[in-house]
């Protein structure tokens, strides 16, 4: 029987029926065995019998080992939970979960960036977790509501958040001080920013090495053209929206940074934030994930600010990583309420993984003196209400190729900013038909 | 009659009897696959929606319809590719065949040399491709740095223009591979017959002469081999510019494996990559009959 054909009516009854509600009763009332007894309550205890849990994410890089250790410090306080990692580079990985579900080889439990969600959801990768999130009691007001919101697909919620990764603006302050900029007050408005540029120009430094590629060319585009008022999509998900006027002012701000002298042309991959750490360049709209990278170089003198306002309103770009649950061949009781507990565990430590360059997505956890101690992550977490993620529409991942593409060909002054744009569109227009049939 | 004799005696089914274990392995890995990859490209295919519609040959037809999604995207992929192979092939041919006749000659630290030149080829492509994302940088790479110093021009955008992108990957491919055909040249080296030399010398051919009319007709057989597979190899690239330009400019150096891959493995467009597969396929299978053709070994 396949989940979505519950409705919301159905799943409450089920789990009125179950007591202690237990919500992965009712996810595995789909494999027959929902009578068995509750093992687990409210989400916080797991009382069955020993279980093994396969948990498989993308975390290579220094967010890795925070994660497993995470995850053993879990091992160790659950005698009946035995939880193992697996970590694949997230492209293979993306390839590997769903056929690992075809196959009834999937894990219990992954990580997906929010983005992914909806085309996870629609290609029957994930299960809806409405009623885990009501077992653990999560609600809105638990998680930061951008990120909370983008984790629904057709009115189902499938991910629950970890984290938040935004983009941020960081500054380097020596070669502002060199340049006669208060190294201690970055620009925070589209007038200073211009203003700080030219002072640096002044002194013979490119302020902001603009990148033409996707990390993090088409994160700055996205997030300029929500300050623009721009979108990627029109409201109804239906047609691009990024080609518009909001679009185009975003792209031509870009632009101009090269064209004004700003910025280096032709800037390769990363080059960026190589400029920022050798002292180069003063700005660097870069991830949070780049702060281990950048508090590891030695000597370099730097600090962190939400991206400023460049256009009509504040906005900036952000992904996240969720806890997703895989469908399975044949569900199995204590599995599930094991993965239950195991979620909300990881999800209330998370100011662990914050050490890793992340924002915890719960808000108990942002709210806790041990995450205002983190300076540079807090900084960004003050950007949370301004933030916008991707859309949540299956096969939204399609669609960014294009965007990637005039980007690049925009800053590489090869093309108008909206002509690349529109040509973008008109392909983007394309596509979001095709998908519409595809996945309905 | 002493003929068929022989044939009953060891079994009709002998011969096949002993390709039958090659036979399982190909039926399974390459024939099959094969087969179903067609079925697959007559629909559109996504493995994971119980609902996978015939398509028909529309997932064909769109490729020459200059109106559909792929068509542009498509051709523009393959144009990359093949300005990549016409570029590289010859380079891959010439240089490794220098260098493996400069290695089969006796001196002191040859082995350590034919090691050396092989070496890169054991570096996997995520190595290579970071390696030289840096080496090639316009701003902070090693080769502009170099340029600079000896007075050349120092801010070629080798990954983000063009021509130079192209030259960019063209050099770390030949970097790269070498090694490989340089030691199935040094291998068909070894079995040109040295009397034919001698004999050569006797008559009063300069080294010119010998290599042109002894070394490169023994090598004949070889060097359709390696064409061959230099061009299959240069048309299969994807890890060079999917790592160093990521299809920068625009997507003037994404190439047709690189677009498939995307269709197909992010877009879960299964259909649509396979027919473009076949398309590249086909067109590789006509390159390299002609390639036989025109090198066979003339008695």
């Amino acid at each position: 029987m396949r989940l979505s054909t519950f409705g919301p009516l159905s799943r409450r009854g089920l789990l009125g029926l179950v007591a202690g509600g237990s919500a992965a009763m009712a996810l595995s009332a789909c494999g027959g065995s929902g009578e068995t007894a509750d093992n687990s309550h409210g989400g916080t205890t797991y009382n069955g019998p020993k279980v093994d849990l396969d948990f498989w994410n993308g975390f290579t890089g220094g967010d890795g080992p925070v994660m497993l250790k995470l995850v053993k410090r879990f091992n160790s306080e659950h005698d009946n939970i035995k939880v193992k990692m697996t970590t694949y580079k997230w492209e293979t990985y993306n390839e590997k979960v769903p056929a690992a579900v075809k196959s009834g080889k999937a894990p219990e439990v992954g990580i997906m960036h929010i983005d992914e969600l909806a085309t996870a959801a629609a290609r029957g990768v994930i299960l809806p977790l409405d009623d885990v999130a009501d077992a653990l009691h999560l609600a809105k007001k638990d998680f930061a509501a951008p990120v909370w919101d983008a984790g629904v697909y057709q009115k189902k919620r499938y991910g629950i958040p970890l984290d938040m990764h935004p983009l941020g603006m960081y500054y380097n302050k020596k070669v502002l001080d060199s340049a006669g900029l208060d190294a201690d007050k970055p620009p925070s408005n589209a007038d200073d920013y211009a203003d700080a540029l030219h002072a640096l120009k002044k002194h013979k430094i490119k302020g902001m090495w603009m990148t033409p590629f996707p990390f993090t060319g088409s994160q700055t585009f996205q997030s300029l053209l929500w300050q623009f008022n721009g979108d990627i999509l029109t409201s109804d998900n239906t047609r691009p929206d990024f080609a518009g006027d909001g679009g185009v002012k975003a792209l031509t701000w870009m632009v101009d940074v090269v064209k004004d002298g700003y910025s280096p042309k032709n800037i390769g991959q990363d080059a960026d934030a190589v400029a920022f750490q050798n002292d180069k360049t003063a700005f660097n709209w870069n991830g949070i994930w780049n702060i281990n990278t950048f508090a590891g170089v030695k000597g370099l003198d730097w600090g962190v600010a939400p991206l400023p306002q460049i256009g009509d309103r504040k906005a900036a770009w952000s992904n996240s990583h969720n806890f997703v649950l895989l469908k399975q061949l044949s569900p199995d009781t204590n599995k599930q309420a094991a993965s239950k507990v195991f979620v909300n565990w990881i999800s209330r430590k998370s100011v662990e993984w914050a050490k890793s360059g992340q924002i915890p997505a719960r808000t108990s956890v942002r709210e806790s003196k041990a995450f205002a101690a983190l300076k540079e992550q807090s900084i960004l977490a003050t950007q949370i209400k301004d933030l916008h993620f991707a859309p949540s529409l299956a096969g939204i991942g399609d669609v960014m190729p294009y965007i990637e593409t005039a980007v690049n060909e925009a800053v590489l002054l090869k093309k108008k900013p909206s002509d690349a744009l529109s040509d973008a569109a008109g392909k983007a227009a394309k596509v979001l038909k095709e998908n519409r049939e595809k996945y309905g | 009659m002493a003929e068929r004799n022989r044939t009953r005696h060891t079994g009709r089914f002998t011969p096949y009897l002993f390709l039958a274990p090659y036979l399982l392995l190909f039926g399974t890995f390459v024939a099959a696959p094969i087969v179903f990859g067609v079925w697959i490209s007559l629909h559109e295919w996504d493995y994971m929606l119980p609902n996978k519609p015939w398509a028909g040959l529309s997932n064909y037809t769109d490729l020459f319809d200059p109106d559909s999604l792929d068509f542009d995207d498509f051709w523009q992929s393959m144009r990359a590719t093949g300005i990549f192979t016409v570029a590289s092939v010859p380079f891959l041919v010439v240089i490794p065949l220098g260098i493996a006749l400069l290695l089969h000659r006796r001196f002191p630290g040859r082995n350590l040399f034919r090691a050396l030149y092989f070496a890169p080829y054991v570096l996997g492509v995520a190595v290579v491709g970071l390696l030289w994302r840096y080496l090639l940088d316009p701003d902070v790479g090693a080769v502009n740095f170099v340029a600079g110093l000896i007075g050349l021009p120092d801010h070629t955008a080798w990954v983000n223009s063009l021509p130079w992108a192209w030259i960019g990957l063209v050099a770390m491919t030949v970097w790269w591979t070498l090694g490989f055909n340089a030691v199935i040249y040094l291998a068909g080296l070894q079995d040109v017959p040295a009397e034919l030399h001698e004999a050569a010398s006797i008559d009063g051919a300069g080294v010119w002469h010998r290599f042109w009319h002894v070394t490169l007709p023994g090598l004949r057989p070889v060097m359709a081999f390696v064409v061959t597979i230099t061009i299959l190899a240069s048309a299969n690239m994807f890890g060079q510019s999917y790592l160093v330009t990521d299809g920068s400019p625009g997507k003037d150096t994404r190439t047709a494996i690189m677009y498939i891959a995307q269709e197909g493995l992010r877009g879960f467009k299964m259909g649509n990559a396979a027919a473009m597969g076949f398309v590249l396929a086909l067109m590789l299978a006509v390159v390299s009959i002609l390639n036989f053709r025109l090198m066979r070994y003339k008695e």
